[in-house]
């Protein structure tokens, strides 16, 4: 049975640089990092040593809270360096490649035939764990509370992102395999949210919804809402599909596989188009002699929810996609008053992108105005899909007001849910900020 | 060296010291600034605060140039009656304008001047940025007062106004009155008999008093008030010939400037329209209350009453107030229900002010700065019912 989504509140903001669905196989890169700040809320306990030889698979550090949640080297090699931070915070785990990979072997398995505990010791085991997050707090699942249901979102909405039909194109069988096993779960139903005819529409096993509508319909979180919005209490995880390509090939062959298809995007690549990496690859590998990168950002992730990353970090855990844009640190004349036909806006303002909605834009990285105290109103609604008070919740979570965020909804959104309110924000809010420390200190006090 | 490398070199020189707001206020007035962004989303739109109290006081420029023609002719025509006669062809004159330019700059320049010195003080006193919001508190200003105001006293109420009003608070965005109409309501309370009766809405009309061919320059409130008949046309009401504070007599300039902010987005329709329903509906039952004889003309509230609904609409500060002071977002209801209430409570009770206040016939402004103070009240409701929702929702699951 399916469930239609339809939503109409939200902007699509399109930008130069959309992937052409080619696909280089980008070659092994030299050396790999796991940063444990992809993990958000996982306080590492090092298992790796520097100096010591890893194979794919093998366990790197686990969780603090919870020993069973395991995270694993990507590839198979050297471990050359653990960088840390202030107060000898692990900030990364280096690790150089073997020339050829080799897999720990965690063993086949029927995934029909196992029961919800076998599932759940072979995604500890394996390192599969991070991959299913939770809400409430949108961070890595706690395996000890059972979720009322598992979303899936097989619709990418954001900004120049990867086209999920594409770069999972031909896995069908490794994506039932997982799904046949994570159902296992959760007493309730699994969600898939699908865009027009996709491939994912005949997975079986799963409620399968159709998305359409402005970004954020392709978000998690606003499926969530749409379909069956989080109470106080109750836990629900969520899984990417091709994370769930992971856990499939892991079932069916026995292997680690964390190679993927990404998308390079944005104007500062010469060619936009789609790469296979390894998760935590170099990012100077993997944009080798196709970037600009003469005062360019590169973003491991999409515009609006990305972390900023060097032409010497590593791309993120859960990314399948790198974005190049320019920066924007120059002054403007009269910048402000003048009309502006080369940006975005949501008002109209003297701006004209309302004229000229299919017109892909060129954005930097400049803020185009200060920071100021919340003003306008009625603005973020217009592109906030969810039942929720956007500006109420951001200053309950600003002052940190625990009855009010509960309340008004804070056990629904994940930061990203937030990303449209704070790209229109005149007063230039940080708003994905002000939700994840609100998040985190709900989390803490709250549970 | 240009001049962008030269004001980027004194930034750099005077950040973190005390002078860096003010400095900043300047610098990013001509350049915005070269900021980028980390964390967060990595592009942002076009817009900015000051974007959008730039639109604010674009939609306010037609009723100041207005204003200043209608301060010229109200002077001549309450000197000359027979230039009433053929309005047009006496209304936009050098003479008019000339009038304006002496009497209603210096207002401006005044409530500017005066207003941007106090927020720059505060600014480096507290270390926060000037913030944009009294770009548009101080070209409201000069529009809603009496053209005859004298300067120091408006210089007052401004300091007043953009300290107790918006300051002590914490600048723009943590106020909980609008400014500009505190300002307007300090002069009123402290200066009253500068403020209303027949001799302030037209320039001079003090010095003119017991001349034999000078008219009154009462308001068409003040006239009805007192049961009196009034000259001007409906026509004259609807495109502001009449006296009346500066800029505020044009209800068809407040229009066009409404459509504008609508259609930029930067003005609430919802309040702009429900002010109006308010103020129609309050109208109505006056009008009822007329027409089932409930009062009869020699009531000292006959003549208001007795006014048409719709007139009452275009008279007055009612519109200006809607337009651009209801729809102030800071101290307006933020949630979009509750602009709805709040708007329709402010045209309903403006209209009642009007009507049983015939010392002051006009009731705009304090029912904006009633409704200010009720507004974040109206939002707790509206957002309550969502807070409630929730809490249904997770009993229907749970049980």
């Amino acid at each position: 049975m399916s469930k239609d989504i339809r939503i109409k509140k939200g902007l699509d903001i399109k930008l130069v640089g959309v992937a052409e669905k080619t696909t280089t196989n980008s070659s092994l890169s030299s050396v790999y990092a796991i940063k444990p700040e992809d993990f958000h809320g996982i306080t590492p306990k090092l298992v790796a040593k520097e100096g010591a030889e890893v194979k794919a698979g093998d366990t790197l550090f686990y969780s603090k809270s919870d020993e069973r949640i395991l995270f694993p080297s990507p590839v198979s090699g050297k471990v050359t360096e653990v960088i840390r931070g202030a107060r000898r915070r692990v900030m990364a785990v280096k690790i150089a490649a073997d020339a050829t990979q080799v897999h720990t072997d965690f063993g086949v398995k029927d995934a029909a035939k196992m029961s919800a505990e076998e599932v759940k010791n072979h995604l500890f085991t394996s390192g599969c764990w991070p991959f299913i997050k939770q809400r409430p707090y949108d961070v890595v699942a706690n395996p000890n509370q059972a979720p009322k249901a598992i979303f899936i979102s097989a619709y990418a909405s954001a900004p120049l992102a990867a086209d999920l039909e594409y770069t999972l194109a031909g896995k069908e069988a490794e994506l039932q395999t997982a799904i046949t096993a994570i159902s296992k779960l959760t007493e309730g139903k699994v969600h898939v949210s699908v865009g027009a005819n996709s491939m994912f529409a005949n997975l079986s096993g799963v409620e399968i919804h159709k998305v359409s509508g402005p970004h954020p319909s392709g978000n998690v979180g606003t499926q969530i809402a749409m379909i069956d919005p989080i109470n106080k209490g109750e836990v629900v995880w969520v899984v990417t599909p091709q994370d769930l390509v992971v856990i499939g090939e892991l079932l069916l062959t026995g292997k680690l596989n964390l190679q993927r298809t990404i998308a390079l995007t944005g104007s500062q690549f010469e060619k936009p188009q789609y790469i296979t990496a390894i998760a935590g690859a170099s990012i100077s590998d993997v944009t080798a002699s196709n970037l600009d990168n003469d005062n360019t950002r590169i973003i491991s992730g999409n515009v609006l929810s990305g972390k900023q990353v060097d032409i010497d970090g590593f791309l993120g855990y859960y990314d399948n996609q790198i974005t190049a844009i320019p920066e924007g640190d120059d002054y403007e004349f009269f910048g402000w008053n003048k009309p502006v036909f080369d940006k975005i806006s949501a008002s109209r303002a003297l701006t004209f992108s309302w004229l000229t909605p299919n017109k892909k834009y060129d954005l930097d990285t400049n803020t185009n105005g200060e920071h100021r105290a919340f003003v306008v109103t009625g603005s973020y609604e217009n592109v906030f899909p969810l039942d929720i008070y956007p500006m109420q919740l951001l200053k309950a979570f600003m002052i940190k007001d625990l009855d009010e965020m509960e309340a008004l909804g804070g056990y629904e959104v994940a930061p990203e849910d937030f990303a449209l309110t704070e790209f229109i924000c005149v007063s230039k809010q940080p708003h994905q900020k002000i939700i994840r420390e609100g998040l985190d200190l709900m989390r803490q006090e709250l549970g | 060296m240009s001049l962008k490398q030269n004001l980027h070199n004194l930034k750099e020189k005077y950040k973190g010291t005390k002078m860096a707001p003010a400095f900043n206020a300047i610098h990013t007035f001509l350049y915005l600034p070269n900021e980028v962004t980390h964390g967060g989303t990595h592009i942002k739109a076009a817009d900015d605060l000051k974007r959008t109290m730039n639109i604010v006081i674009m939609a306010l420029i037609p009723c100041l140039l207005f204003g200043m023609f209608n301060a010229g002719y109200q002077h001549y025509a309450a000197i000359d009656g027979s230039l009433r006669d053929n309005v047009l062809a006496n209304f936009f004159t050098w003479d008019n304008l000339w009038i304006g330019i002496i009497k209603v700059l210096p207002l401006v320049i005044v409530s500017y001047g005066v207003g941007l010195i106090v927020e720059f003080i505060f600014a480096v006193i507290k270390g926060h940025e000037v913030e944009e919001g009294y770009l548009v508190t101080g070209m409201l200003v000069p529009l809603i007062v009496p053209i005859d105001t004298p300067l120091w006293m408006l210089a007052v109420a401004v300091v007043f106004g953009v300290v107790i009003g918006k300051e002590v608070f914490g600048g723009t965005g943590m106020n909980i009155l609008n400014p500009a109409l505190t300002i307007r309501a300090f002069l009123f309370f402290a200066y009253p008999t500068w403020m209303s009766g027949d001799k302030v809405w037209v320039y001079d009309a003090v010095n003119r008093t017991g001349t034999a061919d000078a008219i009154s320059g009462e308001t068409i409130l003040g006239s009805y008030a007192q049961n009196q008949e009034v000259i001007y046309s409906n026509w004259d009401k609807f495109f502001g010939f009449i006296p009346g504070s500066v800029g505020e007599t044009s209800t068809f300039l407040i229009l066009l400037g409404a459509a504008f902010l609508i259609f930029t987005k930067i003005g609430s329709w919802r309040i702009i329209v429900s002010t109006f329903i308010g103020a129609a509906v309050m109208g109505l039952i006056f009008n009822g209350i007329v027409n089932a004889n409930i009062i009869t003309d020699s009531s000292k509230f006959y003549g208001l009453m007795n006014t048409n609904w719709w007139e009452h609409l275009m008279i007055g500060g009612l519109a200006f107030g809607a337009v651009y002071m209801a729809t102030d977002p800071v101290t307006g209801s933020q949630t979009n229900k509750g602009k709805w209430i709040y708007g329709f409570l402010i045209g309903f009770i403006s209209i009642m002010i009007r009507v049983f206040n015939p010392a002051y016939p006009e009731g705009v402004f304090l029912a904006i700065l009633l409704m200010n103070v009720f507004a974040p009240t109206i939002d707790h409701y509206v957002v309550q019912g969502n807070v409630k929702k929730r809490l249904n929702r997770a009993k229907v699951k749970t049980a």
